[in-house]
């Protein structure tokens, strides 16, 4: 029978605060109320993820979420994804103009090159859009050799931002999946703020070798892909599942200050014809909330910083 | 390896001698948050991996974080207003690490129960020195930070040895003699209390501490949706609540902060809450308490009937 490392009963970390440096220990409740423009209760932030999963899909150092899962060619699944950007986008889109709010557009570069219409439909809306990573496939993970993640994280951002013309602030990892070294990285690159760590409800500062980013909040338990695709819940449970969590924080806000729901929806997933409607009435609700501030994360972000 | 643990005999569910919980309760209910932390970068173990991804494996450990920045404040503000004591199951590491959080629920009265030090650090593996130094460990941080004597036993990520429910029981007994290490949480074979038989012979018992409500194997595993998790609380206590007028249940909600205390689930949960203690003959108390009661008042009963209902028929082959 193996046994274990004689180490095994050593906790060299077992002090105050975190394991690691990354950031300070904080409960949510201790710190500063936060008070929303306006004196908006919840700052709600539509961020939809524009995607894109290769075909030849490398898998390194595992196969991404709602990536590729058949043998090569696995068209169901390429092409499936491939809707959100073809079709489902013009429907998200739709429904925002209808009820006038404000997206937020964390796409992959690589997807941005491919699709010149799709980003000149972005520019024109002039919506803030965040750098999501090269594609699906271009994971970064703990063990992943420097160099080559500096020379990714460097193509990612600068395509992005000449595709877009955007300056691109803000991150989201492929899988929210990173290496010891993407926050450094990140920060050495111009990114502000990023969204990898799912740890907290509101902003907070997170220290890098290269100054500091703030991680801001979106929870994958509310994702439509991990609701519909993961936990295969319909569409009407997502909406039921946001509902509620809005409800909650609204209330949690009269206590306990500004609160942010933050909704990351892929239009491969709520696109569909037989879900757009649960989008519709979640947007509906909230679009025409008198204490709901619709924002972008650099909005959000602001005045959450300016209250520091 | 053994056929059977070993720690239990067959009891069945029919014509037992019945329990009746203080004040004439039918049903005892008892919710144990678990309040746990979780490694970043925890050392190897050759019987299970801690993460799915190469370290940093931030999807897990974020949202475990989350439960101790977030998550807490919001169930203990619901057991608050509900008049519930939790009874924590804690990965004691986290006295060192979040005292806010042990104080919080010391000022409450919660009890605090061990469930190892760390969740990323499995008995698999450990030799019977290793595992009583582990579990000595716990008990000694839980009346080092909270001055109280550790009664119960969940183990960290419900990973065992064959002896875990033994070394648990004579580690509280070195410690602290009959006052501490007398129940565990880590059987799942009745909706009552049942008697533990056990190398040294220590009056222990099991308490019910339902997997079936226990938030993350709903929510991670079975993947249900939040209404559907405050409905089979409420399915769950109606039947053990009726069948409680025959002889005393217990209910058990074990919860995990990071996915209970989430804004799309809570409501969900309180609903449950406000159902559950909403209901005349409820004893709302902790796992501890419902231990100790059973130990004093129905253990001899039950073996009896045990030793009993196992002759009637014969002994097993």
């Amino acid at each position: 029978m193996a046994t274990l490392d004689k180490d095994y009963l050593n906790y060299p970390e077992r002090s105050y605060g975190m394991d690691h440096d990354r950031y300070e220990w904080s409960m949510l409740q201790d710190r500063k109320p936060i008070a929303w423009p306006n004196g908006k209760k919840v700052a709600v932030w539509i961020n939809v993820g524009l995607q894109y999963f290769p075909l030849n899909q490398k898998g390194i150092p595992f196969k991404v979420p709602g990536g590729m899962t058949k043998p090569y060619p696995d068209l169901r699944h390429y092409s499936l994804r491939d809707y959100g950007n073809r079709v489902g986008i013009y429907r998200f889109l739709k429904a925002f103009d209808q009820h006038n709010l404000t997206p937020t557009f964390a796409m992959n570069t690589r997807l941005a090159e491919r699709l010149p219409y799709l980003v000149g439909t972005l520019k024109e809306r002039q919506n803030e859009i965040l750098c999501h990573g090269y594609d699906m496939d271009s994971l970064h993970y703990g063990g992943q050799d420097l160099k080559e993640e500096k020379a990714l994280i460097r193509k990612s951002l600068d395509g992005l931002r000449e595709l877009t013309g955007q300056e691109i602030k803000g991150w989201i990892s492929p899988a929210k999946n990173e290496s010891a070294n993407t926050p450094d990285i990140l920060a050495a690159n111009g990114i502000s703020y990023f969204c990898d760590w799912v740890n907290d409800d509101m902003p907070y500062d997170f220290k890098t070798k290269n100054g500091i980013l703030t991680a801001m909040p979106l929870p994958t338990e509310l994702d439509d892909y991990f609701i519909i695709n993961h936990n295969l819940h319909s569409a009407q449970d997502w909406a039921e599942q946001v509902e509620d969590a809005f409800e909650f924080l609204l209330k949690e806000s009269t206590s306990g200050g500004g609160r942010i729901l933050s909704l990351n929806i892929h239009p491969w997933v709520l696109g569909q014809p037989h879900r757009i409607q649960y989008l519709e009435r979640v947007l509906e609700l909230l679009g025409n909330h008198e204490e709901v501030w619709i924002a972008s994360a650099s909005a959000i972000l602001e005045s959450w910083t300016k209250q520091q | 390896m053994k056929e059977d643990p070993g720690y239990y005999d067959y009891w069945p569910y029919k014509e037992r001698p019945k329990i009746e919980w203080p004040n004439g309760a039918k049903l005892a209910f008892w919710v144990a948050p678990n309040i746990e932390f979780y490694e970043l970068d925890p050392p190897n173990n050759p019987f299970r991996k801690p993460w799915p991804q190469p370290s940093p494996a931030l999807p897990g450990y974020t949202s475990r974080d989350w439960g101790n920045r977030v998550g807490h404040v919001r169930q203990m503000e619901l057991l608050d207003k509900y008049g519930i004591r939790g009874s924590i199951s804690l990965s004691t590491a986290l006295c060192d690490h979040h005292p806010e959080i042990i104080e919080l629920c010391k000022e409450r009265n919660w009890e605090f129960f061990s469930h190892g030090i760390y969740n990323t650090r499995y008995t698999y593996g450990m030799t019977e020195s290793q595992e009583r130094e582990m579990i000595k460990d716990s008990i000694e941080t839980i009346y080092k930070h909270t001055g109280q004597k550790c009664a119960g036993y969940l183990a960290p990520a419900l990973s065992h040895s064959e002896n875990t429910l033994d070394l648990f029981a004579e580690v509280g007994t070195e410690l602290f003699g009959d006052q501490a290490g007398f129940y565990s949480c880590d059987l799942f074979h009745d909706d009552q209390p049942t008697p533990i038989n056990l190398r040294s012979g220590k009056r222990f018992a099991s308490i019910p501490y339902s997997l079936e409500m226990n938030d993350t194997i709903a929510y991670l595993v079975q993947k249900i949706t939040p209404r559907r998790y405050g409905k089979e609380l409420m399915d769950n206590f109606d039947r053990l609540y009726a069948e409680g007028a025959e002889s005393g249940t217990i209910m058990c909600i074990p919860t995990h902060n990071y996915q209970v205390s989430n804004a799309h689930r809570i409501k969900a949960y309180e609903e449950a809450l406000e159902y559950i203690t909403g209901h005349p003959d409820v004893w709302v108390t902790t796992g501890k308490e419902i231990a100790q009661y059973f130990l004093d008042n129905y253990y001899d009963t039950a073996l009896a009937d045990i030793a009993t209902k196992n002759q009637s028929y014969g002994h097993i082959g």
